[in-house]
Protein backbone atom coordinates (compact mmCIF):
# COMPACT_ATOMS: atom_id res chain seq x y z
CA UNK A 1 0.00 0.00 0.00
CA UNK A 2 1.32 3.59 -0.70
CA UNK A 3 2.32 5.65 1.93
CA UNK A 4 -0.09 8.50 1.50
CA UNK A 5 -2.74 6.31 1.42
CA UNK A 6 -1.69 4.39 4.35
CA UNK A 7 -1.89 7.62 6.57
CA UNK A 8 -5.96 8.72 4.97
CA UNK A 9 -6.45 5.04 6.47
CA UNK A 10 -4.55 6.15 9.45
CA UNK A 11 -7.13 9.49 9.73
CA UNK A 12 -10.41 6.90 9.14
CA UNK A 13 -9.05 4.39 11.87
CA UNK A 14 -7.61 6.83 14.60
CA UNK A 15 -10.25 10.08 14.07
CA UNK A 16 -8.20 12.93 16.04
CA UNK A 17 -5.02 11.32 15.90
CA UNK A 18 -3.69 12.28 12.85
CA UNK A 19 -2.01 16.19 13.11
CA UNK A 20 -0.30 16.89 10.20
CA UNK A 21 1.16 14.70 7.14
CA UNK A 22 3.20 15.40 4.19
CA UNK A 23 5.88 14.26 1.97
CA UNK A 24 9.40 15.67 1.72
CA UNK A 25 11.57 14.73 -1.06
CA UNK A 26 9.62 11.50 -2.01
CA UNK A 27 9.25 10.65 1.77
CA UNK A 28 6.18 10.35 3.49
CA UNK A 29 5.66 12.02 6.98
CA UNK A 30 2.43 11.84 9.35
CA UNK A 31 2.61 13.67 13.05
CA UNK A 32 0.51 12.13 15.78
CA UNK A 33 -0.73 12.74 19.10
CA UNK A 34 1.47 10.83 21.42
CA UNK A 35 -1.68 9.03 23.42
CA UNK A 36 -2.50 6.22 21.22
CA UNK A 37 0.98 5.89 19.67
CA UNK A 38 1.48 2.39 20.51
CA UNK A 39 -1.93 1.21 18.87
CA UNK A 40 -1.38 3.10 16.25
CA UNK A 41 2.15 1.52 15.29
CA UNK A 42 1.22 -2.14 16.33
CA UNK A 43 -2.02 -1.56 13.63
CA UNK A 44 0.70 -0.34 11.51
CA UNK A 45 2.99 -3.66 11.91
CA UNK A 46 -0.34 -6.16 11.80
CA UNK A 47 -2.51 -5.43 9.15
CA UNK A 48 -1.61 -7.85 6.18
CA UNK A 49 -1.85 -4.80 3.35
CA UNK A 50 0.17 -2.41 5.67
CA UNK A 51 2.90 -4.77 7.68
CA UNK A 52 5.47 -2.06 8.84
CA UNK A 53 7.29 -5.19 10.35
CA UNK A 54 10.48 -3.47 10.41
CA UNK A 55 11.52 -0.36 12.44
CA UNK A 56 14.36 1.44 11.49
CA UNK A 57 15.17 3.73 13.49
CA UNK A 58 13.64 6.24 16.71
CA UNK A 59 15.42 9.30 17.44
CA UNK A 60 14.11 12.97 18.03
CA UNK A 61 15.11 16.72 17.10
CA UNK A 62 15.17 19.25 19.03
CA UNK A 63 13.75 22.43 17.87
CA UNK A 64 14.63 24.93 20.38
CA UNK A 65 13.34 28.27 20.40
CA UNK A 66 9.88 26.40 18.78
CA UNK A 67 7.38 24.81 21.00
CA UNK A 68 6.16 22.03 21.01
CA UNK A 69 10.11 21.77 21.36
CA UNK A 70 10.63 18.34 20.64
CA UNK A 71 10.12 15.85 17.68
CA UNK A 72 10.20 12.42 18.25
CA UNK A 73 10.82 10.53 14.78
CA UNK A 74 10.26 6.64 13.93
CA UNK A 75 11.32 5.51 10.52
CA UNK A 76 9.71 2.15 9.50
CA UNK A 77 9.31 0.06 6.57
CA UNK A 78 7.47 -2.89 4.76
CA UNK A 79 10.12 -5.36 3.84
CA UNK A 80 7.00 -7.55 2.03
CA UNK A 81 5.97 -4.07 0.41
CA UNK A 82 8.84 -2.02 0.13
CA UNK A 83 6.84 1.23 1.10
CA UNK A 84 8.47 3.00 4.30
CA UNK A 85 7.09 5.46 6.54
CA UNK A 86 8.17 8.60 9.15
CA UNK A 87 5.94 9.15 12.12
CA UNK A 88 6.23 12.31 14.13
CA UNK A 89 5.26 12.57 17.45
CA UNK A 90 5.74 16.16 19.21
CA UNK A 91 6.35 16.78 22.50
CA UNK A 92 6.59 19.60 25.03
CA UNK A 93 9.54 20.79 27.22
CA UNK A 94 8.02 20.52 30.00
CA UNK A 95 6.84 16.71 29.47
CA UNK A 96 8.84 14.90 27.00
CA UNK A 97 6.94 11.77 27.55
CA UNK A 98 5.99 9.31 24.85
CA UNK A 99 4.37 5.54 24.91
CA UNK A 100 7.10 2.86 24.30
CA UNK A 101 6.67 0.53 21.39
CA UNK A 102 8.98 -1.60 22.74
CA UNK A 103 5.94 -3.85 22.66
CA UNK A 104 5.73 -3.61 19.19
CA UNK A 105 8.93 -3.92 17.57
CA UNK A 106 11.94 -5.89 19.80
CA UNK A 107 14.56 -3.23 18.10
CA UNK A 108 12.91 -0.29 19.41
CA UNK A 109 14.33 -0.89 23.13
CA UNK A 110 18.02 0.20 22.70
CA UNK A 111 16.51 3.18 20.10
CA UNK A 112 14.60 4.30 22.45
CA UNK A 113 17.16 4.25 25.49
CA UNK A 114 20.15 5.96 23.11
CA UNK A 115 16.93 8.75 22.62
CA UNK A 116 16.54 9.03 26.42
CA UNK A 117 20.24 9.04 27.35
CA UNK A 118 21.24 11.64 24.45
CA UNK A 119 18.11 13.87 24.00
CA UNK A 120 15.77 13.28 27.32
CA UNK A 121 12.91 11.95 25.68
CA UNK A 122 11.15 9.27 28.39
CA UNK A 123 9.64 6.35 27.11
CA UNK A 124 6.85 5.71 29.62
CA UNK A 125 6.94 1.93 29.84
CA UNK A 126 10.09 1.10 28.64
CA UNK A 127 11.29 -2.54 30.15
CA UNK A 128 15.16 -0.86 30.70
CA UNK A 129 14.94 2.98 31.10
CA UNK A 130 19.04 3.56 31.43
CA UNK A 131 21.45 5.75 29.98
CA UNK A 132 23.19 3.33 26.72
CA UNK A 133 26.29 5.62 25.42
CA UNK A 134 27.17 7.71 28.07
CA UNK A 135 27.71 6.98 32.08
CA UNK A 136 25.26 6.38 34.36
CA UNK A 137 25.67 8.95 36.52
CA UNK A 138 25.94 11.26 33.44
CA UNK A 139 23.72 14.70 34.23
CA UNK A 140 22.12 16.34 30.99
CA UNK A 141 21.38 14.99 27.76
CA UNK A 142 23.83 16.27 25.55
CA UNK A 143 22.25 16.62 22.16
CA UNK A 144 19.77 19.24 23.15
CA UNK A 145 20.21 22.33 21.49
CA UNK A 146 21.30 24.50 25.32
CA UNK A 147 23.84 21.67 26.44
CA UNK A 148 27.33 23.16 25.14
CA UNK A 149 29.31 21.57 22.84
CA UNK A 150 32.33 20.88 24.96
CA UNK A 151 29.99 19.57 27.95
CA UNK A 152 30.28 21.03 31.38
CA UNK A 153 32.88 21.09 33.70
CA UNK A 154 31.72 17.98 36.25
CA UNK A 155 33.53 15.57 37.72
CA UNK A 156 32.47 11.99 37.50
CA UNK A 157 33.05 9.08 40.07
CA UNK A 158 35.93 6.65 39.27
CA UNK A 159 34.70 3.32 37.50
CA UNK B 1 23.60 -35.83 47.17
CA UNK B 2 21.64 -33.33 45.76
CA UNK B 3 23.81 -30.70 44.41
CA UNK B 4 22.48 -26.84 44.30
CA UNK B 5 23.72 -24.93 40.93
CA UNK B 6 24.50 -21.11 41.87
CA UNK B 7 24.83 -18.60 39.21
CA UNK B 8 27.80 -16.23 39.08
CA UNK B 9 28.75 -13.35 37.55
CA UNK B 10 31.41 -12.46 35.45
CA UNK B 11 32.89 -9.62 33.23
CA UNK B 12 34.03 -9.85 29.61
CA UNK B 13 35.50 -6.88 28.29
CA UNK B 14 35.74 -4.25 27.77
CA UNK B 15 39.34 -5.18 26.97
CA UNK B 16 39.15 -8.42 25.66
CA UNK B 17 40.32 -9.50 22.02
CA UNK B 18 37.36 -11.55 21.13
CA UNK B 19 35.00 -8.63 21.95
CA UNK B 20 35.95 -6.60 18.71
CA UNK B 21 37.17 -3.58 20.35
CA UNK B 22 35.88 -1.78 23.44
CA UNK B 23 32.43 -3.78 24.15
CA UNK B 24 31.39 -5.12 28.06
CA UNK B 25 29.22 -7.91 28.56
CA UNK B 26 28.13 -8.44 32.04
CA UNK B 27 27.46 -12.45 32.31
CA UNK B 28 25.40 -14.62 34.90
CA UNK B 29 26.56 -17.87 34.10
CA UNK B 30 25.40 -21.09 35.63
CA UNK B 31 28.41 -23.52 34.95
CA UNK B 32 29.42 -23.02 31.79
CA UNK B 33 25.88 -21.76 30.30
CA UNK B 34 25.07 -18.17 29.82
CA UNK B 35 21.89 -17.36 31.77
CA UNK B 36 22.05 -13.96 30.66
CA UNK B 37 24.28 -11.39 29.23
CA UNK B 38 23.87 -7.68 29.22
CA UNK B 39 26.14 -5.45 26.88
CA UNK B 40 27.68 -2.39 27.94
CA UNK B 41 28.56 0.45 25.33
CA UNK B 42 29.82 3.75 25.31
CA UNK B 43 33.34 3.50 25.82
CA UNK B 44 34.21 4.65 21.94
CA UNK B 45 31.44 7.44 21.93
CA UNK B 46 32.70 10.26 20.82
CA UNK B 47 29.75 12.64 19.95
CA UNK B 48 29.49 12.46 16.46
CA UNK B 49 26.02 13.54 16.10
CA UNK B 50 26.77 16.97 18.35
CA UNK B 51 29.62 17.39 16.61
CA UNK B 52 27.73 17.18 13.11
CA UNK B 53 25.68 19.76 14.30
CA UNK B 54 28.54 22.42 14.44
CA UNK B 55 30.53 21.85 11.62
CA UNK B 56 30.01 22.29 7.96
CA UNK B 57 28.59 19.72 5.26
CA UNK B 58 31.93 18.94 3.60
CA UNK B 59 33.38 18.95 7.10
CA UNK B 60 31.38 15.82 8.69
CA UNK B 61 32.61 13.74 5.70
CA UNK B 62 35.85 13.00 7.49
CA UNK B 63 34.09 12.47 11.10
CA UNK B 64 31.73 9.25 9.03
CA UNK B 65 35.37 8.09 8.63
CA UNK B 66 35.17 6.87 11.79
CA UNK B 67 32.09 5.51 12.18
CA UNK B 68 33.08 2.17 11.00
CA UNK B 69 36.70 2.61 10.06
CA UNK B 70 37.02 -0.70 8.40
CA UNK B 71 34.98 0.43 5.70
CA UNK B 72 35.01 4.27 4.67
CA UNK B 73 34.24 4.45 1.43
CA UNK B 74 30.30 3.27 2.26
CA UNK B 75 30.51 5.45 5.06
CA UNK B 76 31.23 8.45 2.84
CA UNK B 77 28.97 7.26 0.21
CA UNK B 78 25.86 7.18 2.57
CA UNK B 79 26.48 10.14 4.12
CA UNK B 80 27.25 12.26 0.31
CA UNK B 81 23.95 10.32 -1.07
CA UNK B 82 21.77 11.79 2.15
CA UNK B 83 23.02 15.22 1.43
CA UNK B 84 22.96 15.26 -2.33
CA UNK B 85 19.22 14.25 -1.81
CA UNK B 86 18.24 17.06 0.19
CA UNK B 87 20.11 19.58 -2.05
CA UNK B 88 18.57 17.70 -5.46
CA UNK B 89 22.25 17.12 -7.12
CA UNK B 90 22.45 14.68 -9.42
CA UNK B 91 25.89 13.18 -9.59
CA UNK B 92 27.84 12.49 -12.57
CA UNK B 93 27.77 8.79 -14.03
CA UNK B 94 31.79 8.41 -13.58
CA UNK B 95 31.36 9.56 -10.42
CA UNK B 96 28.74 6.93 -10.09
CA UNK B 97 31.03 3.77 -11.36
CA UNK B 98 33.96 4.80 -8.97
CA UNK B 99 31.98 5.35 -6.25
CA UNK B 100 30.46 1.55 -6.59
CA UNK B 101 33.90 0.23 -6.96
CA UNK B 102 35.34 2.17 -3.98
CA UNK B 103 32.37 0.97 -1.63
CA UNK B 104 32.82 -2.63 -2.84
CA UNK B 105 36.69 -2.77 -2.43
CA UNK B 106 35.88 -1.53 1.07
CA UNK B 107 33.14 -4.22 1.32
CA UNK B 108 35.59 -6.93 0.43
CA UNK B 109 38.51 -4.87 3.35
CA UNK B 110 35.78 -5.21 6.05
CA UNK B 111 34.78 -8.61 5.23
CA UNK B 112 38.59 -10.04 5.02
CA UNK B 113 38.79 -8.26 8.07
CA UNK B 114 35.62 -9.89 9.52
CA UNK B 115 36.80 -13.66 8.67
CA UNK B 116 40.50 -13.33 10.05
CA UNK B 117 39.05 -12.18 13.37
CA UNK B 118 35.70 -14.00 13.43
CA UNK B 119 38.16 -17.55 12.63
CA UNK B 120 41.10 -16.39 14.83
CA UNK B 121 38.45 -16.18 17.64
CA UNK B 122 37.01 -19.57 17.11
CA UNK B 123 40.70 -20.93 16.88
CA UNK B 124 41.29 -21.02 13.21
CA UNK B 125 44.18 -18.77 13.39
CA UNK B 126 46.00 -19.57 10.12
CA UNK B 127 43.31 -18.13 7.94
CA UNK B 128 44.01 -14.41 9.74
CA UNK B 129 47.58 -14.51 8.30
CA UNK B 130 45.79 -15.07 4.21
CA UNK B 131 43.33 -12.56 4.52
CA UNK B 132 45.51 -9.97 6.02
CA UNK B 133 47.44 -10.76 3.11
CA UNK B 134 44.91 -9.83 0.42
CA UNK B 135 43.41 -6.84 3.06
CA UNK B 136 46.96 -5.32 2.30
CA UNK B 137 46.77 -5.27 -0.82
CA UNK B 138 43.30 -3.04 -1.07
CA UNK B 139 44.85 -0.96 1.16
CA UNK B 140 47.69 -0.14 -0.99
CA UNK B 141 44.57 0.33 -3.65
CA UNK B 142 42.81 2.68 -1.61
CA UNK B 143 46.37 4.51 -0.71
CA UNK B 144 46.73 4.72 -4.75
CA UNK B 145 43.51 5.96 -5.44
CA UNK B 146 43.10 8.64 -2.20
CA UNK B 147 45.86 9.02 -0.44
CA UNK B 148 44.68 7.15 2.13
CA UNK B 149 44.83 3.89 3.75
CA UNK B 150 42.38 3.47 6.09
CA UNK B 151 39.96 6.77 6.50
CA UNK B 152 39.45 7.57 2.50
CA UNK B 153 37.38 10.04 2.61
CA UNK B 154 37.27 9.82 -1.21
CA UNK B 155 33.36 9.92 -2.12
CA UNK B 156 32.19 13.49 -1.38
CA UNK B 157 29.03 15.63 -1.83
CA UNK B 158 28.53 16.28 -5.64
CA UNK B 159 31.27 13.17 -6.90
CA UNK B 160 34.21 11.68 -5.47
CA UNK B 161 37.71 13.73 -4.59
CA UNK B 162 39.85 12.66 -7.63
CA UNK B 163 39.50 10.74 -11.01
CA UNK B 164 41.08 7.21 -11.05
CA UNK B 165 44.36 7.13 -12.21
CA UNK B 166 45.35 4.16 -15.24
CA UNK B 167 47.73 2.42 -12.53
CA UNK B 168 45.25 2.13 -10.01
CA UNK B 169 42.50 0.63 -12.68
CA UNK B 170 44.98 -1.62 -13.99
CA UNK B 171 46.29 -2.69 -10.31
CA UNK B 172 42.26 -2.76 -9.41
CA UNK B 173 41.71 -5.21 -11.93
CA UNK B 174 44.80 -7.48 -11.36
CA UNK B 175 43.80 -8.22 -8.43
CA UNK B 176 40.14 -8.69 -9.02
CA UNK B 177 41.86 -11.52 -11.30
CA UNK B 178 43.58 -12.95 -8.80
CA UNK B 179 41.38 -12.78 -5.77
CA UNK B 180 38.48 -15.09 -6.38
CA UNK B 181 41.36 -17.82 -6.29
CA UNK B 182 41.87 -16.85 -2.47
CA UNK B 183 38.71 -17.20 -1.44
CA UNK B 184 38.19 -20.33 -2.47
CA UNK B 185 41.75 -20.97 -0.36
CA UNK B 186 40.01 -19.39 2.42
CA UNK B 187 36.75 -22.26 2.15
CA UNK B 188 39.83 -25.00 1.73
CA UNK B 189 40.69 -23.34 5.58
CA UNK B 190 37.59 -23.50 7.28
CA UNK B 191 34.27 -24.08 5.58
CA UNK B 192 34.85 -27.62 6.20
CA UNK B 193 37.57 -27.60 9.43
CA UNK B 194 35.17 -30.22 11.66
CA UNK B 195 36.19 -27.71 14.70
CA UNK B 196 35.26 -24.28 13.06
CA UNK B 197 31.91 -25.98 11.68
CA UNK B 198 31.68 -27.57 15.00
CA UNK B 199 31.65 -24.65 16.88
CA UNK B 200 29.42 -22.28 14.50
CA UNK B 201 26.77 -24.58 13.12
CA UNK B 202 23.27 -24.86 15.36
CA UNK B 203 24.85 -21.65 17.30
CA UNK B 204 23.20 -18.34 17.82
CA UNK B 205 20.29 -19.40 15.78
CA UNK B 206 17.96 -16.51 14.61
CA UNK B 207 14.51 -17.43 12.73
CA UNK B 208 13.61 -15.71 10.24
CA UNK B 209 10.75 -13.21 11.61
CA UNK B 210 12.93 -13.08 14.78
CA UNK B 211 15.61 -11.13 12.29
CA UNK B 212 13.37 -8.65 11.67
CA UNK B 213 11.38 -8.07 14.93
CA UNK B 214 15.32 -7.16 15.96
CA UNK B 215 15.77 -5.06 13.39
CA UNK B 216 18.48 -7.10 12.03
CA UNK B 217 20.35 -5.89 8.54
CA UNK B 218 23.29 -6.90 6.41
CA UNK B 219 24.46 -10.34 6.31
CA UNK B 220 23.08 -11.13 9.76
CA UNK B 221 19.55 -10.68 8.22
CA UNK B 222 20.11 -12.48 5.12
CA UNK B 223 21.75 -15.14 6.86
CA UNK B 224 18.16 -15.91 8.83
CA UNK B 225 16.72 -15.82 4.77
CA UNK B 226 15.18 -12.31 5.01
CA UNK B 227 16.21 -11.30 1.25
CA UNK B 228 16.36 -7.69 1.64
CA UNK B 229 19.71 -6.23 0.41
CA UNK B 230 19.07 -2.06 0.14
CA UNK B 231 21.35 -2.41 -3.17
CA UNK B 232 18.83 -4.13 -4.56
CA UNK B 233 15.46 -2.52 -2.79
CA UNK B 234 16.84 0.93 -3.32
CA UNK B 235 19.64 1.28 -5.48
CA UNK B 236 22.20 3.62 -5.07
CA UNK B 237 24.97 4.40 -7.40
CA UNK B 238 25.29 2.42 -9.95
CA UNK B 239 24.08 -1.05 -8.19
CA UNK B 240 20.93 -0.38 -10.59
CA UNK B 241 23.14 -1.05 -13.42
CA UNK B 242 25.12 -4.01 -12.18
CA UNK B 243 24.36 -7.24 -12.03
CA UNK B 244 25.22 -9.36 -8.65
CA UNK B 245 22.97 -12.34 -6.15
CA UNK B 246 22.33 -11.64 -3.06
CA UNK B 247 23.16 -15.11 -0.77
CA UNK B 248 20.70 -15.96 1.28
CA UNK B 249 20.96 -18.64 4.47
CA UNK B 250 18.32 -21.25 5.52
CA UNK B 251 18.97 -21.89 9.35
CA UNK B 252 20.15 -18.35 10.67
CA UNK B 253 22.99 -19.52 12.43
CA UNK B 254 26.74 -18.59 12.56
CA UNK B 255 27.68 -20.64 10.10
CA UNK B 256 25.21 -19.29 7.76
CA UNK B 257 26.39 -15.78 8.62
CA UNK B 258 29.97 -16.70 7.55
CA UNK B 259 28.66 -18.38 4.45
CA UNK B 260 26.93 -15.31 3.43
CA UNK B 261 29.97 -12.86 3.88
CA UNK B 262 32.28 -15.15 2.32
CA UNK B 263 29.48 -15.49 -0.85
CA UNK B 264 28.85 -11.36 -0.70
CA UNK B 265 32.67 -11.21 -1.47
CA UNK B 266 32.50 -13.34 -4.48
CA UNK B 267 29.93 -10.84 -5.67
CA UNK B 268 31.85 -7.81 -4.84
CA UNK B 269 34.19 -8.74 -7.38
CA UNK B 270 31.14 -9.69 -9.74
CA UNK B 271 30.34 -6.27 -9.01
CA UNK B 272 33.75 -4.27 -9.51
CA UNK B 273 34.71 -6.17 -12.62
CA UNK B 274 31.11 -4.78 -14.41
CA UNK B 275 32.03 -1.28 -13.16
CA UNK B 276 35.50 -1.42 -14.98
CA UNK B 277 33.71 -2.65 -18.11
CA UNK B 278 30.96 0.41 -17.86
CA UNK B 279 32.52 2.82 -16.77
CA UNK B 280 32.24 5.60 -18.92
CA UNK B 281 34.74 8.73 -19.07
CA UNK B 282 33.68 11.83 -18.04
CA UNK B 283 33.95 14.33 -15.17
CA UNK B 284 33.95 12.82 -11.40
CA UNK B 285 32.32 16.05 -9.64
CA UNK B 286 28.65 17.72 -10.13
CA UNK B 287 29.41 21.13 -11.81
CA UNK B 288 27.98 23.31 -9.11
CA UNK B 289 29.84 26.04 -8.21
CA UNK B 290 28.44 26.59 -4.78
CA UNK B 291 28.96 22.63 -3.55
CA UNK B 292 32.20 21.41 -5.76
CA UNK B 293 35.24 22.72 -5.09
CA UNK B 294 37.03 24.46 -8.39
CA UNK B 295 40.11 22.63 -9.85
CA UNK B 296 43.21 23.17 -7.91
CA UNK B 297 45.38 24.60 -10.53
CA UNK B 298 43.40 26.98 -11.16
CA UNK B 299 43.11 28.04 -7.79
CA UNK B 300 46.56 29.20 -7.70
CA UNK B 301 46.36 30.78 -10.88
CA UNK B 302 43.25 33.38 -10.61
CA UNK B 303 41.93 35.69 -7.62
CA UNK B 304 38.45 34.78 -8.04
CA UNK B 305 39.14 30.91 -8.42
CA UNK B 306 41.03 31.29 -4.99
CA UNK B 307 38.00 33.35 -3.33
CA UNK B 308 35.66 30.74 -4.21
CA UNK B 309 37.72 27.59 -2.78
CA UNK B 310 37.74 29.71 0.33
CA UNK B 311 34.94 30.73 1.05
CA UNK B 312 33.56 27.01 0.17
CA UNK B 313 36.33 25.60 2.77
CA UNK B 314 35.81 28.17 5.56
CA UNK B 315 31.89 29.01 5.49
CA UNK B 316 30.87 25.79 3.28
CA UNK B 317 27.07 25.99 1.54
CA UNK B 318 24.02 26.30 2.79
CA UNK B 319 20.92 23.66 2.31
CA UNK B 320 17.54 24.48 2.13
CA UNK B 321 15.02 23.40 4.76
CA UNK B 322 13.73 20.02 4.59
CA UNK B 323 14.70 16.51 6.15
CA UNK B 324 15.87 13.13 4.43
CA UNK B 325 16.26 9.61 5.42
CA UNK B 326 18.97 7.46 3.48
CA UNK B 327 19.74 3.93 4.15
CA UNK B 328 23.03 2.25 2.32
CA UNK B 329 24.15 -1.08 2.59
CA UNK B 330 27.35 -1.51 4.48
CA UNK B 331 29.24 -4.54 4.99
CA UNK B 332 27.69 -4.66 8.52
CA UNK B 333 23.87 -4.01 7.42
CA UNK B 334 21.65 -0.85 7.07
CA UNK B 335 23.86 2.33 7.32
CA UNK B 336 21.03 5.66 7.45
CA UNK B 337 21.47 8.93 7.96
CA UNK B 338 18.90 11.26 8.92
CA UNK B 339 19.43 15.07 8.38
CA UNK B 340 17.30 17.40 8.94
CA UNK B 341 18.14 20.53 7.69
CA UNK B 342 16.89 24.56 9.02
CA UNK B 343 18.85 26.33 5.64
CA UNK B 344 22.27 26.83 7.52
CA UNK B 345 26.02 25.16 6.77
CA UNK B 346 25.36 23.01 8.89
CA UNK B 347 22.29 20.27 9.99
CA UNK B 348 20.08 20.85 12.51
CA UNK B 349 20.25 17.01 13.47
CA UNK B 350 22.09 14.31 12.23
CA UNK B 351 21.06 10.81 13.35
CA UNK B 352 23.69 7.96 12.14
CA UNK B 353 21.25 4.60 12.19
CA UNK B 354 24.45 2.24 12.70
CA UNK B 355 24.21 -1.32 11.47
CA UNK B 356 26.56 -2.63 14.12
CA UNK B 357 24.33 -0.38 17.55
CA UNK B 358 21.32 -2.53 15.86
CA UNK B 359 22.82 -5.78 15.43
CA UNK B 360 24.50 -6.00 18.78
CA UNK B 361 21.29 -5.56 20.72
CA UNK B 362 20.65 -9.30 19.16
CA UNK B 363 23.90 -11.14 21.21
CA UNK B 364 22.01 -11.47 24.47
CA UNK B 365 19.09 -13.53 22.51
CA UNK B 366 21.47 -15.34 20.54
CA UNK B 367 23.60 -16.37 23.12
CA UNK B 368 21.10 -17.42 25.59
CA UNK B 369 21.00 -20.81 26.73
CA UNK B 370 24.64 -21.29 24.82
CA UNK B 371 28.13 -21.97 26.54
CA UNK B 372 30.66 -19.32 27.34
CA UNK B 373 32.58 -20.14 24.41
CA UNK B 374 30.02 -19.98 22.06
CA UNK B 375 30.04 -15.81 22.93
CA UNK B 376 32.78 -15.28 20.80
CA UNK B 377 31.24 -16.97 17.89
CA UNK B 378 28.22 -15.14 18.20
CA UNK B 379 29.98 -11.74 19.03
CA UNK B 380 32.36 -12.70 15.23
CA UNK B 381 29.41 -13.42 13.50
CA UNK B 382 27.30 -10.24 13.94
CA UNK B 383 30.30 -8.48 12.69
CA UNK B 384 30.53 -5.42 14.98
CA UNK B 385 32.60 -2.33 14.87
CA UNK B 386 32.61 -0.55 18.19
CA UNK B 387 33.32 2.87 16.90
CA UNK B 388 29.81 2.80 14.50
CA UNK B 389 28.03 0.79 17.70
CA UNK B 390 29.42 4.43 20.04
CA UNK B 391 29.57 6.87 17.13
Amino acid sequence: MEPPIIIELLGEKFPGEVLASGESLGQSWVSLKRDRLADICKYLKTTPEIKMDYLIDVTAVDWLPRTPRFEVVYHMRSIKHGSSLRLKVPVEEDDPKVPTVTGVWLTANWHERETFDLMGIIFEGHPDPRRILMPDDWEGHPLRKDYPLGGYDWEFKPW
Amino acid sequence: MATTSKEITVNMGPQHPSTHGVLRLILELDGETVVSCAPHLGYLHRGSEKLAENRTYQQIVPLTDRFDYLSCGNNNLAYAIAVEKLMGIEVPERADYLRTIVAELSRISSHLLWLATHAADIGAVTVLLYTLREREEILELFELLTGARLTVSYVNIGGVRRDATPEFIARCKDFMSRFPAKIDDYDTLIMENRIFVGRTKGIGIISYDEAIDWGLTGGSLRGSGVDYDLRKAAPYAAYDRVEFDVPLGKTGDVYDRYIIRVEEMRQSVRIINQCFRDMPDGPVKADIPTVSLPPKDRVMADIETLAHHFVLVSKGFTVAPGEVYVGCEVPKGELGFYIVSDGSSSPLRMKVRSPSFVNLQCLPRMVKGHMIADIVSCIGSIDIVLGEVDR
